[in-house]
């Protein structure tokens, strides 16, 4: 599965405003929910649940990228947001480190292999140190997006 | 004599080096149904993390190391799917152990397909 097949680009946000967990959370949901892709009134209830799978394990991996998720009937395929905030969110990672880069995946709840692959490409890339800093560094949507066009096209990164 | 008995020297320091450096490998397949997804694979970890020994995954395509959150996430491994699990170094054998249990016996605490 390849990043633009799920992401979805429209939603990313360049600048959170949240500097904690729970609020970068809220915003990245609502950003997809803008884009009418979670069916009416599944905003806060998918919100709920993405914290509440982040207080059972923190999806902060360290490096400064987290990947919170859950897997929602609202959906029928993988969505995935980009939120990035360059002062750092304290997301309780697990290297006790702020987070620079989040990653959210929205995957269907009857679908786990669907939702192992998206997975599987986020973190292909996401253990790149090179990957993570141009991610890092990228200050607008099409920049983002530009980079994980060329990612999907480099396998190899 | 002078070179044979350099040469004993040589093969018991070999030896010793294959004591610390045993390789177990195990195919151990996924048996729960959502597969190997994260809380699974933060479990598979922290196992593999107990042990000295180097740990490596591969699904077939792709080699990761065991230890590492990230590249465990790496082999959308779905249930069914078999991973061949390779340790190597002075726990090996505990390590492989410990992770056919996790992996195929509890498989992860978590419901098998119905």
């Amino acid at each position: 599965m390849k990043l633009r097949d799920f992401v979805c680009f429209e939603a990313t946000i360049t600048e959170l405003q949240a500097s904690d967990r729970d609020g970068a959370i809220a915003e990245l949901v609502s950003a997809v929910d803008k884009t009418g892709r979670l069916g009416k009134g599944k905003c806060e209830e998918i919100t709920r649940e993405v914290i509440k799978r982040e207080k059972e394990a923190s999806t902060g991996l360290g490096r400064g990228v987290a990947v919170p998720h859950v897997k929602h009937k609202a959906v029928k395929d993988v969505i995935a947001v980009i939120g990035q905030n360059g002062a750092g969110i304290d997301f309780l990672a697990l290297d006790k480190q702020p987070v620079y880069s989040v990653i959210l995946i929205i995957s269907p709840a009857d679908e786990p292999d669907k939702h192992l692959q998206a997975m599987e490409s986020v973190f292909k890339h996401l253990q790149q140190d090179r990957f993570r800093k141009f991610l890092r560094q990228c200050r607008t949507p099409e920049q983002i997006e530009d980079l994980l066009n060329e990612a999907d096209e480099n396998p190899s990164w | 004599m002078t070179i044979g008995w350099r040469n004993a020297i040589v093969e018991m320091q070999a030896d010793e080096d294959t004591l610390e450096n045993v390789v177990y490998e195990a195919e151990l397949e996924i048996k729960n149904a959502e597969g190997l997804h994260m809380r699974p694979a933060m479990k598979f970890v922290e196992i593999a993390n107990r042990f000295d020994s180097e740990i490596n995954v591969s699904n077939g395509d792709t080699d990761v190391d065991g230890k590492s959150i990230m590249n465990i996430s790496m082999l959308a491994a779905t249930c069914g799917t078999k991973l061949k699990i390779r340790a190597k170094g002075p726990d090996a054998q505990e390590a492989i152990n410990a992770l056919r249990e996790l992996v195929e016996e509890k498989h992860f605490d978590e419901p098998t397909p119905k």
